[in-house]
């Protein structure tokens, strides 16, 4: 099968790959580019572990094809901290124990970055709906509400 | 090991802190590796081909169009993993779900397996894989497999545990009887009895990472396996027989784990990765589909329980009985056994009976599911325990402390109970404002109280003081929900350092001598105790090295805050010497200071929680919502609240998904209808409410710091507290497991049609 081409940014880093045209994107960034951040929990776009923002969209990386990154803006867990500099998320994540097994954890905090964005001021109720599409088996969710609650204020503040 | 009995009120300055995970940088900014992140040069993709019959004759498999396909590295079946298991049933039976050797079992069941350049033709492979069923009857529920005529899924089995050995092969691996006393004398004593059938259905673990390895088996004999696993050295053991090796030539190490709840303390795929490499001669990548995860790994038993329970008058129960039924794939287990001892260990029982019934049934091997057993045993018990107080007309939680088991009680399962906890949780709840909030139309309060024992085990410790006095703590037990930030605090805690000095690591099976499982909420329990006894080691060393940089007798010095100190008139000018200056010395002194331990971990204190929750039920369309949630559990100590907080949350929202919703749905053609998280539906953020916590910390006398194990007993108590619930806020005592609105909607129109 032949390859093809794709010219895109990821993390704000050109970066040009071939793929096969039925590969996910997810297997293009775990497989080919080594970035393992973004998990695949369930592969049908049903638990949010591999969530990505794609031109300011929040996708299942599952869901879409590689080919489909062409010239278009990939976000992902691995561009979210600034060298040693944790984003708010991080650092309220860390701070709520908003993780326990940390496998939907890159999932959380890229929802949660997208939600923030376009809601900065998130009731309860918002951000739970705003996280229904990332499964947690671990914590319950409450410290992860816990934790976006406190990131919100914080990046509010700044 | 020897602890200070003056446990009880001691003050901690680590211990019971809330400190940031010394692992979660890596999980917050994605470098943290799980099971599929780790890859191997050369390495190959494993795909296994699964039945999709419930049960069927393997008459002859054809691999050979296969193993022809180009890129395609290995192709094995059955044949490729003989029998190394020498009599041993129970490995036979791992053995056989690992690659089924004459009969399918399940649909799911693995039948061959292949390994290929890339997952496109290992997928394509195992399409020309040719399999010729016979396919036969099936029964996938408990109660239809224990009838007479039932398709018999294993003929080799008769019934353990009957007074007479059976003359006929049956479903029924095993009957087993726990309990004390006289229930026909106690029944007969009570004035009002309750007597009442459960049923709950089969629910998965459903941990967010599906199980993944990577194999590799050199020429000489010895291999790797990195793996998601809650148990590295068992599966060590597990694959070295499995595959003919040595154990001490496989070496295991355990991934970051993205959750296992039980589900990954057994091997499944990973003697099948291991064997496709051998094959093959290269490393091997084997990850499950969800949908693989779902039909081919260890869900949770589907109950059918019975039970009855009498009281006097004024509130005593005088007799409690049960009989419990649980299904455990089609392999033999030991799950209605659990049941059976669980199920009324809450309370104080003059005459009390429990039988359990392991059943064989057409689905996947039944694991190990966060205090397996339990949760089913405590719905029917806690349901009817509810129902008997309304008929007594008293308070249920009055009801329950009036009955609740104390220190000295003896348990329905055998043992006298040391100090323990289900009365401070009652008292706890009785006196919580979230029993006195007022409630609305359509909305209803449940309560119940849960039980798991807990467990100990074989542990292993190293602790590495490095010549700048950092610490690095080696131990045994996988790290599922942030273990090593507890042990890193009990290390500081007994050196007297800085909890920022100390670093855990989980150490791979060549590294460190075995341990058991991370299971029975072990790990923190046991690897403390062993990590306090490593560092207990290390202070004798320490001592004596500061006794010679002094040159002064060892008995001279003692240990205080992570200083040497010199004891006596005699010595006092001589100061302090810290941990750090010792062991820069270290070199000039006799060497690396370290402390090691190896124990069995005795003693683990059983565990009590009692919850509270607030449903509202539509009655138009039988959904339900969860409206406030309250957990109190005792945790002996809690070595670090905020991950003990988060056990009990993520606990009560396993328990809520499967009171509510969660269940496996077979056809009648024995293949399971919903393996995926769409149409297996676990709770999602926006259905739940904050889950209110409170820790209580009656110590467990049997470790130096009091700690129990905290992990399980979270999720015993939500699927009767639930169906409490539900029950008061429709009128109708709901009976069926989950409470899915077609569920509640058909016991609502039962009720109206009388």
């Amino acid at each position: 099968m032949a390859g093809v081409a794709v010219s895109t940014t990821i993390n704000g880093d050109h970066v040009e790959y071939l793929c096969q045209p039925d590969e996910t994107l997810l297997e293009v960034l775990r497989d080919r580019l080594g970035l393992t951040g973004a998990k695949e929990g369930c592969g049908t776009g049903d638990c949010g572990a591999c969530s990505v923002i794609l031109d300011n969209r929040l996708v299942c990386s599952c869901l879409v094809l590689g080919a489909e990154a062409e010239g278009r803006q990939v976000e992902t867990i691995e561009g979210m901290a600034h060298g040693d500099q944790l984003h708010p998320l991080q650092q309220k994540f860390l701070e709520h124990a908003a993780l326990q097994c940390g496998i939907c954890t890159p999932g959380f905090l890229i929802a949660a970055k997208d939600l923030l964005a376009k809601n900065p001021s998130p009731t309860e109720e918002e951000i739970r709906f705003g996280l229904a599409g990332n499964l947690c088996r671990c914590t319950g969710y409450d410290k992860i509400v816990r934790a976006v609650q406190d990131a919100a204020n914080v990046m509010k503040g700044a | 090991m020897n602890f200070d009995p003056r446990y009880s009120g001691r003050s901690f300055s680590s211990v019971g802190t809330r400190p940031i995970r010394p692992d979660g940088v890596d999980k917050v900014t994605g470098r943290a590796r799980y099971g599929a992140d780790f890859n191997m040069a050369g390495q190959l993709v494993g795909r296994i081909l699964r039945s999709p019959h419930a049960h069927a004759v393997i008459r002859k498999i054809d691999t050979s169009k296969a193993e022809k396909l180009a890129g395609v590295k290995a192709v094995i079946t059955a044949k490729d993993l003989p029998d190394l298991t020498d009599g041993d049933a129970a490995m036979y039976d791992i053995l056989d779900n690992s690659m089924a050797r004459t009969k399918a079992l399940y649909d799911g069941h693995a039948v061959a397996a292949v390994a290929a350049i890339d997952a496109r033709t290992a997928r394509q492979a195992l399409k020309l894989i040719e399999v010729d069923y016979e396919v036969l009857p099936h029964v996938t529920d408990v109660d239809e497999a224990m009838k007479h005529h039932a398709p018999l899924i294993n003929d080799a089995i008769f019934t353990e545990g009957l007074e007479e050995k059976p003359v006929k092969p049956s479903n029924v691996t095993k009957r087993t009887q726990y309990g004390h006393g006289d229930v026909h004398q106690g029944f007969a004593q009570a004035d009002f009895v309750v007597e009442r059938s459960f049923k709950t259905e089969q629910t998965h673990q459903g941990y967010i990472e599906p199980h993944a390895c990577v194999a590799s088996v050199n020429p000489d004999g010895t291999a790797e396996l990195w793996v998601c696993t809650q148990g590295h050295f068992v599966y060590r053991q597990h694959c070295a027989q499995l595959l003919g090796m040595e154990a001490s030539k496989l070496r295991v190490t355990s991934s970051e784990i993205g959750g296992g709840f039980g589900g990954k303390t057994h091997v499944w795929a990973e003697p099948v990765a291991l064997a496709l490499s051998r094959k093959a001669g290269r490393p091997v990548k084997l990850v499950m589909t969800r949908d693989e995860v779902f039909r081919a790994s260890g869900p949770t038993s589907a109950t059918s329980i019975d039970v009855k329970i009498g009281a006097k008058k004024d509130g005593t129960i005088t007799a409690a009985e049960a009989t419990l039924r649980y299904s455990c794939g089609p392999y033999a287990g030991m799950w209605a056994e659990i049941g059976a001892m669980t199920a009324f260990a809450c309370y104080k029982l003059e005459n009390v009976k429990t039988v359990g019934y392991e059943v064989l049934v057409n689905r996947p091997k039944t694991a190990a599911y966060r205090a397996p057993s339990a949760p089913m045993a405590a719905f029917a018990v806690e349901s009817a325990v509810d129902e008997l107080a309304k008929e007594i007309g008293m308070d249920p939680v009055d009801f329950r402390i009036k009955n609740a088991a104390q220190e000295g009680t003896r348990a329905s399962y055998g043992p006298v109970y040391g100090p323990i906890g289900i009365g401070p949780t009652l008292e706890a709840v009785k006196n919580h404002p979230h029993m006195k909030a007022p409630l609305g139309l359509n909305q209803g309060r449940g309560m119940a109280c849960g039980f798991w024992f807990n467990f100990g085990g074989q542990t292993c410790t190293d602790l590495n003081i490095g010549m700048d006095g950092s610490v690095s703590l080696a131990v045994g037990t996988v790290d599922v929900g942030g273990s090593r930030a507890s042990l890193s605090l009990v290390a500081a805690e007994e050196l007297g350092i800085d909890y920022s000095h100390v670093k855990a690591i989980v150490a791979d099976t060549s590294s460190l001598g075995y341990n058991d499982m991370t299971d029975g909420s072990r790990g923190t329990f046991s690897s403390s105790m062993a990590t306090i006894s490593a560092a207990r080691n290390a202070i004798k060393v320490l001592r004596e090295r500061a006794a010679q940089m002094w040159d002064i007798p060892v008995d001279d010095v003692a240990w205080e805050k992570g200083h040497a100190v010199a004891k006596g008139e005699k010595h006092g000018n001589l100061g302090k010497l810290s941990l750090k200056e010792i062991a820069a010395s270290s070199g000039k002194t006799g060497g690396p200071i370290a402390g090691h331990s190896e124990l069995v971990a005795d003693g683990a204190g059983v565990s009590f929680a009692t919850h509270i929750c607030d449903i509202e039920v539509d009655p138009e369309t039988g959904s339900t919502r969860v409206l406030r949630y309250t957990v109190v559990q005792d945790a002996g100590k809690a070595v670090h609240p905020t991950y003990v907080e988060g056990q009990y949350q993520g606990g009560a929202a396993q328990g809520i998904g499967w009171a509510l919703n969660e269940e496996y749905i077979y056809g009648k053609d024995g293949r399971l209808q919903n393996p995926g998280f769409l149409d297996y539906r676990i709770p999602v953020c926006s259905d739940l409410p904050m889950i209110d916590t409170q820790i209580l910390e009656i110590p467990n006398p049997n470790h130096p710091y009091g700690v129990r194990g905290v992990g399980e007993t979270s999720i015993v108590p939500p699927l009767a507290a639930i169906a409490n619930a539900v029950s008061n806020a429709v009128g109708v005592r709901m009976t069926h497991i989950p409470m899915s609105p077609p569920r509640i909607l058909a016991a609502l129109e039962a009720e109206r049609e009388g």
